[in-house]
Formats: C-alpha cells, sequence, structure tokens
C-alpha cells in the first residue's frame, strides 16, 4: 500500500516536472512552409513535449512586425535577405542563422506541355506567363534570373504576368488565366494535373529559407530546441518530402 | 342621363384593414363634392378614379369613355384627360411656375375644335401672372396652390378632380381662394369633382353631394337634397343647415333688405342692394328655425313662413330635428328646424302638421354670379 | 504630365482612364438598378440588394478570387474573349474595368438608390396626372430631382476606382501599361524601398481623396438646401 501510493507520488512528481520544463515558443513562418511546418510542429511536441504556436504569413510582413516589437521568437523567412537583416539590425541572434530548406523553381502548366520545359519556353506557344512579383518574391526573380539564362527573357517579356505573391502566381495558372507559370515545387505537393519541369538549380540562383532565432527568444528553451529539431533528420525528411531542397546546416556568414 | 353628360364610378376592394364599397354617379357638369368624415375613403376613391390606384373590381365612365371596367379594361392615369389637385400643392421644385403650369399642355396646337383652356386666361383667372417666373420655393403656401389648380386645368382635362385642396391653408388663405374657385367653376364648364371635409367648402361650391362613411356610399344627389334628409348625417348634426337657391325678388334700400325667393316662400335678408332676378344662395341653420302651430304676432323675427312638417328624426335623448316644406301646402323648398321634445309633445306636433316657420337669421353667400 | 518618367505617369494615366471608363459604365448600369431598388415591391428585392452591397464586404482576395475564375477560360470571361482570339479577360483593361465595376457598384447605387427613394410617390403621381408617360417622367421629374444622388454616387465610384487595390492585384497582372495601375505601382515602390516615387504617388492619392470627400459634402449640403 504505501509502496504503492509512493510510486504514484514519484510518477506524479517526474510528470510535472516534466510538464514544468515544457514551453511554448512563438514561430513566425513563411507561408509557402505552412503545411511542412504544422508537420514539424506536431513532430515536435511529441518528441519534446514543448508546443510551437505557428504564425504564418508574408515574410516582409512578418520582418516589419518583429523589427516592430512583435512577440515572435523564432523565424522562418522565405528568403535569405530578411533574416540577415534581422541580425544586422540587432533583432535576431546571428549564429543562430541556417538555411532550412532551399526553394525548388519548377515551370508548371494545365494548358501546354511544359515536361521539355525549356523547349516550351523557347517555343512561346502560349499568351501568358505567371510569375510572383520580383521586387516582392524570391520564387519571381529566380523566375527572371531563368528566363534570362535561357535567353528567351526579352522574347518572352511582354507575355509575362505577376502575381503579388508565389501563391498568386500560383492561382493565374490553377485558373488557366495563365496558360503556365514559374511556382514553388512545394506548392505541387499532392496536385496531379498538369505538366511540370524542375528547373535545373545551376539556371538561377539558390532560393534559399533560412531560420533565425530572435532576441526575444534568446533565452527560450523551448525556442531553440525547436530550431534544433528543425536540423534533425525527422524535420529534414518532411522538409524534402514537401518538395524543398535540404539547406546545408549553417548558413555561410 | 346619357352616358355621355355623366361620371359612373363604382369601386370595391380591401386595402389593409380598410374595405371600400363606393359608387356614385355624378354629372358631367358642375361640382360634385364629396363628403364624409376623416378616413372614410374619399381619397382612395378618387384615386381610383384617377387611376392612381388601382383595384381589380372597379368601374369608371368618364363622359362616355370608359377608363376602367371589372373586366380588366384599365387605362393608365397618364392617358386619362384628367386633372388633379393634390392636397399639398407639390410643384416640380426643379421648375419655375411657368414650367411647371406647361408641364401638362399638350406639345403640338389639338383641334380647336374643343373648346380649350389657355395660358393666359388660368393665369389671370387664378391671379398668378406676378409669379410666372419664380421659383416654388419662394411661394406661399395659398400661391403654391393656385399654381397647382392653373397646372392642373392646363393640361386640358375634360375632368377635375380635387383632394381637399384647400385644407392644408390657412384660414386666411382660404377665404383668399375660395373665390378663385367658385370664378373656376362658373367660367369653365368642367366637371369638378371636390374632396372636403367641411360643409361650408361644400355649401358655396358644390351643386352635388356624394356622402360617405366608412367606406361606402349613404348619399347621393342634389345638395338641398341630401341636406334635409334626416336619414342621413347631415340632417341630425348640431351645425345642422340647408342651403336653398333662390333668386332675388327686392331690395329695400331704406332698410338695407334683399327679399330672396325660394319655392314656397321668400325669405329677407339685411344685404346690400343687388339687382333683381340675381341668382343667390342662401343659407338657413336649423337651430335659427322655431316653430308655431298659429300664426305669431309681430315679432322682430321677419321671416315666419307657413310650412308643413315632412318628416322628424330624434337626435339625442330630448331634441328632435323637423323637416319642413315650406309653403301652406307643404310643396316648396325644404327647412330643417331644431326644437327640444318638450315643445314637439307641448305643441303636439307630428308628421304633417301644418305650421309656422320662424326663421331668425339667414345667411347669404356673396354674390356668385350665374348658377351652373 | 510633363517632367513625370512614365513609371510614375502611366500608372497615373490608367488609373484615370480606368476610374472614369468604370464611373461611366456604373451610371449607365447602376442608376436604372437603383430604380428598381427604390420603387419596386417584390419581395425579394433586399436579396438582391444584399447581393448588391457584396463586394462591399467581401475581402478584396475574395472576390478577386471568383473574378479571376469568372474571367478565365473557365468561366463566362473566357467565352467573351475568345470572340476576339484571346484566352481569358484577366490581365486585360477590360477585365479591370469589368473588376472594378462590381467591385464599385454598391458605392455607386446606394446614394443613387437613397436619392430615387427620397424623390417618392408624389412628383410621379403629379407627373402622371398631367399626361407624362412613366418614361417621361423618369427623365424629366425623377432623374433631376435625384441629381444630386447620381453625383454623390458618381464621385464615390469614381474614387473607389481609385483606391481599388486587392482585386486589382488579384486579376491584372501588374501589366506595365496595362494593368499597373497606381495602387499597385505604390505597392511595387514600397517593396523596392523606393520611397521618393512612393510619396509622389501616394501623396497625389491622398490630394485627391481629400479633394473628393470635400466635394461630397459641399453636394451633400447643396441637396439639403435645396429640398428645404
Amino acid at each position: 500500500m504505501k509502496l504503492t501510493a509512493l510510486a504514484t507520488a514519484f510518477v506524479a512528481l517526474l510528470t510535472s516536472l516534466a510538464a514544468a520544463q515544457a514551453g511554448v515558443t512563438h514561430v513566425a513562418v513563411a507561408a509557402n512552409f505552412t503545411e511542412p511546418a504544422q508537420e514539424i510542429a506536431a513532430l515536435f511536441k511529441q518528441k519534446t513535449g514543448h508546443e510551437a504556436v505557428l504564425s504564418f504569413g508574408a515574410s516582409g510582413a512578418f520582418f516589419t512586425q518583429i523589427t516592430h516589437g512583435a512577440p515572435f521568437e523564432v523565424f522562418l523567412s522565405a528568403d535569405s535577405e530578411r533574416p540577415k537583416a534581422a541580425v544586422d539590425g540587432g533583432f535576431a541572434v546571428a549564429d543562430s542563422l541556417f538555411t532550412y530548406a532551399i526553394g525548388k523553381l519548377v515551370l508548371w502548366s494545365r494548358v501546354v506541355d511544359v515536361t521539355n520545359g525549356e523547349a516550351a519556353l523557347k517555343a512561346g506557344n502560349f499568351s501568358k506567363l505567371s510569375i510572383a512579383n520580383p521586387v516582392a518574391a524570391p520564387y519571381g526573380t529566380a523566375a527572371v534570373e531563368t528566363m534570362k539564362t535561357l535567353g528567351v527573357y526579352d522574347a518572352l517579356q511582354p507575355k509575362i504576368v505577376q502575381g503579388n505573391s508565389i501563391a498568386q502566381a500560383f492561382q493565374f495558372v490553377d485558373t488557366r488565366n495563365a496558360e503556365l507559370g514559374f511556382v514553388a515545387l512545394s506548392q505541387l505537393h499532392g496536385v496531379t494535373a498538369g505538366t511540370r519541369w524542375e528547373v535545373p538549380q545551376k539556371l538561377y540562383p539558390p532560393i534559399r529559407q533560412d531560420a533565425v532565432l530572435l532576441k526575444t527568444g534568446a533565452n527560450s528553451e523551448a525556442s531553440k530546441a525547436f530550431l534544433d529539431f528543425l536540423k534533425g533528420p525527422e524535420a529534414r525528411a518532411i522538409i524534402e518530402r514537401f518538395g524543398y531542397g535540404l539547406g546545408l546546416g549553417y548558413a555561410a556568414k | 342621363m346619357s352616358d355621355g353628360a355623366t361620371i359612373r364610378a363604382a369601386f370595391k376592394g380591401v386595402l389593409g384593414s380598410f374595405s371600400l364599397d363606393a359608387g356614385f354617379t355624378a354629372p358631367a357638369r358642375g361640382v360634385t363634392a364629396l363628403f364624409g368624415p376623416s378616413g372614410c375613403g374619399k381619397t382612395t376613391v378618387l384615386r381610383c378614379v384617377a387611376g392612381l390606384q388601382r383595384l381589380a373590381d372597379g368601374l369608371c365612365i368618364v363622359a362616355g369613355e370608359v377608363w376602367q371596367d371589372p373586366d380588366g379594361a384599365f387605362l393608365p392615369t397618364h392617358r386619362r384627360p384628367l386633372g388633379y389637385v393634390f392636397q399639398e400643392p407639390s410643384l416640380f421644385p426643379h421648375l419655375s411656375v411657368r414650367r411647371n403650369l406647361l408641364f401638362g399642355a399638350p406639345r403640338h396646337d389639338p383641334d380647336s375644335s374643343r373648346a380649350k383652356i389657355a395660358f393666359d386666361e388660368v393665369v389671370e383667372l387664378l391671379g398668378i401672372t406676378a409669379l410666372l417666373d419664380r421659383s416654388p420655393g419662394k411661394l406661399s403656401g395659398g400661391e403654391r396652390q393656385r399654381v397647382a389648380i392653373g397646372r392642373a386645368l392646363l393640361s386640358q382635362p375634360k375632368l377635375l378632380l380635387m383632394d381637399e385642396p384647400l385644407s392644408a391653408l390657412d384660414r386666411a388663405t382660404k377665404d383668399e381662394i375660395l373665390p378663385f374657385l367658385e370664378r373656376l367653376r362658373d367660367r369653365l364648364s368642367l366637371p369638378i369633382i371636390y374632396i372636403t371635409h367641411s360643409i361650408a367648402e361644400v355649401e358655396r361650391l358644390a351643386d352635388q353631394i356624394v356622402l360617405m362613411e366608412k367606406g361606402r356610399v349613404i348619399g347621393a344627389g342634389p345638395l338641398e337634397e341630401m341636406q334635409s334628409d334626416p336619414a342621413l348625417p347631415l340632417a341630425t348634426a348640431r351645425d345642422a343647415a340647408v342651403t336653398l337657391d333662390g333668386v332675388i325678388e327686392a331690395h329695400d334700400d331704406c332698410y338695407g333688405l334683399i327679399t330672396i325667393g325660394v319655392r314656397g316662400g321668400s325669405l329677407t335678408a339685411p344685404a346690400p342692394p343687388a339687382p333683381v332676378g340675381d341668382r343667390r344662395r342662401i343659407r338657413v341653420i336649423a337651430g335659427d328655425v322655431s316653430l308655431t302651430r298659429d300664426a305669431p304676432g309681430p315679432s322682430s323675427i321677419l321671416n315666419v313662413l307657413p310650412a308643413r312638417i315632412v318628416s322628424m328624426k330624434p337626435v339625442d335623448a330630448n331634441e328632435i330635428v323637423a323637416v319642413l316644406a315650406l309653403g301652406p301646402d307643404g310643396s316648396g323648398a325644404r327647412l330643417l328646424s331644431r326644437v327640444t321634445r318638450k315643445s314637439w309633445e307641448t305643441l303636439h306636433l307630428s308628421e304633417g302638421a301644418s305650421v309656422y316657420a320662424q326663421v331668425k337669421a339667414v345667411a347669404l353667400a356673396p354674390g356668385r354670379g350665374e348658377l351652373g | 504630365m510633363p517632367g513625370l518618367p512614365p513609371e510614375i505617369w502611366v500608372p497615373i494615366k490608367l488609373t484615370i482612364e480606368l476610374a472614369t471608363i468604370t464611373t461611366l459604365a456604373l451610371l449607365v448600369v447602376a442608376t436604372p438598378l437603383a430604380w428598381w431598388l427604390a420603387r419596386s415591391h417584390a419581395a425579394w428585392k433586399e436579396a438582391i440588394a444584399a447581393i448588391v452591397s457584396l463586394p462591399m464586404v467581401l475581402p478584396p482576395t475574395v472576390l478577386g478570387f471568383y473574378l479571376l475564375i469568372a474571367l478565365g477560360p473557365d468561366g463566362p470571361g473566357g467565352a467573351i474573349a475568345s470572340l476576339w482570339g484571346a484566352r481569358t479577360l484577366a490581365f486585360t483593361f477590360t477585365g479591370l474595368v469589368i473588376g472594378s465595376i462590381i467591385s464599385s457598384m454598391p458605392f455607386v447605387v446606394q446614394p443613387i438608390r437613397n436619392a430615387f427613394a427620397a424623390v417618392g410617390d408624389r412628383p410621379l403621381e403629379v407627373a402622371a396626372t398631367l399626361r407624362a408617360s412613366p418614361r417621361r417622367a423618369f427623365w424629366t421629374i425623377a432623374l433631376p430631382l435625384a441629381s444630386p444622388g447620381l453625383l454623390t454616387g458618381a464621385v464615390l465610384g469614381f474614387a473607389h476606382t481609385v483606391g481599388e487595390f486587392g482585386v486589382i492585384l488579384m486579376i491584372g497582372g501588374n501589366i506595365p501599361g496595362r494593368t499597373r495601375v497606381m495602387s499597385t505601382a505604390i505597392f511595387d515602390f514600397v517593396e523596392t524601398m523606393r520611397w521618393r516615387e512612393a510619396n509622389m504617388l501616394a501623396g497625389g492619392m491622398v490630394a485627391f481623396a481629400f479633394a473628393v470627400i470635400l466635394s461630397m459634402i459641399l453636394i451633400e449640403k447643396r441637396f439639403a438646401r435645396a429640398r428645404a
């Protein structure tokens, strides 16, 4: 009798200690990384007990909020400029910066056969090509670079339409308003319609999606744990499955 | 009366909680008053005649022209040759008086075989010459209503409908406009249906009266008949009176009196001299008529006329209104007399009895000019 | 506009063209609709009014999304565009006009409807008793009396189109000279941190908005005075 009571008390103590140690971290996540982030967060909680509260949105908007005191502790951006700018501005911890995913550019169409994307672009048998606004999204810049490298940019420029985000560029192609367009491979996760051409990496500068620990989370165990988890094998498997390339661990400074 | 000389209207229907079942026939000339208490349906009937309101069960034939029949024929308002004067002047605020007046006037010249109502004639008749280029916002209530009447007339109507045109005006303005309406009636041969709840307006303007109550017509006919019919509310009202059409027989300039002959007798009243033979309307209030069985002796009352009691009706527990016919044989014009029940019984009065009517006061309507 | 580089004055020109055409088209479409809404006794009238007002309440992304489908090859827009050999009405100035008409419609219908309702039945009844057919009564009485409402509607419709951003972003494609209007141009300048150009356009829009609001207040006052 006494032994069972003692054992119960001991287990209760352990559980409460574990609960006391389980923290919460607030993570700002680039919209294109929504699904993989949700899976990673669920796994994270299962394995460590910590909870990652995720917010999704545009990296530019998050950056502005962070520089104005928003209570995020971790920032998963869609690009590499903004995390760097956060570090430079003193809002993030310098040596926590790393590339968590590499965006892969894809030429996609529901109208034209783009299996041989280079040939399709050179043939130009379409009236509208959709890209993300290069000013606003790295996928847009990548698309422009691809076309320039292939030498088709000048010929195709009159046919280009810009979505203000990669999501919008996707929508233009999905509704077939544009015959084809440059989208993110992650957006085609689970999509079987149409034809696609994964743009060879050599045609455009890599779209690095960098993560960083923000100053607000510098002392948060949960935050640091999350970033560590992100670098780990389970997270990397999920990232790859969703169509991203893998980062090299720590970004070069 | 032949079809061409009448206006026939009958409307039946339910509007909200109000049930209407009213019909009447009016002559196609002169003023027919539509009279009754507020809410009795007069305006609804007029709007139905105009076509502004459409009841499925409606009949409206004006001088032989079918405006509506119960089989479904319905002439829309803008195709009916009518004029309508609303209670509030309703002038178009964005048009000048002149352009308001001419709004309904025919564009081109119609065949001149039809008597035309001329612009200058109307403007002069209504005294609005000075207002022609003003904007409606700058007119007084009386001026606006006169313009509204002129506007309705200049659309060359065959029937003029007026819905309490004087009700929204103050006493002074009413008195200012009534003579214009009398002139209108006298000068233009245009049938007018005139709604009012003022018996004074009826007496000055109307030849025929249609009495309404709670959506029904309770009596229709010449004014004198309706006023002296004991079955109708006019005769039993507190201020009951009869209006008689008479001819001036004599004038006494020495005493400032004139004598007016009506059917069955003559009545004398103080008045400025007027030409013999002129027609005048006189009004005798029931409360001013007392009765005696025998010819009375000298009295300050000038008018003592033999008459016969035609019918009677109790007004309440202690008063009775008697209908008299003038003349010893009781064949003349009708008068009303209001007496106490006590007097009635004390004098042993009854229907058919010969009496003398003492008329204490006779009111004369101002010079009317030609009748009808 | 002299002195301004094309990247500034072309969006301005496009914006003014878009707003003008949209406003004129809206006046033609919204006036009969507002008339019907003001005068009809149909039981489903307010349902129609609610549908017309939807663009006021819907987020531009929702509106833009459905417009994108409707204008595209899977919708009526594609069918119309095929008449001249194109695939879609998205990314065209015509597409923007259609999108702006739909999104600015409630701002034009509402004031005109109110103005017609304020005219009331009486002036039209009077006109009918003066031999005016319903058509003549509309043109010579109802419309002139409601004209301040039409003016308000036109001003609001124009201003709303100038400021419209979300819907245009969703269906325009931001094509310079064709669909890059002031609102999307400002967005670009801000994204590339070209504050000077952004300020020029944005400042111009603020001044314009001020002029619009001021003129609306003055129109309202004149309307109130005329009816007194």
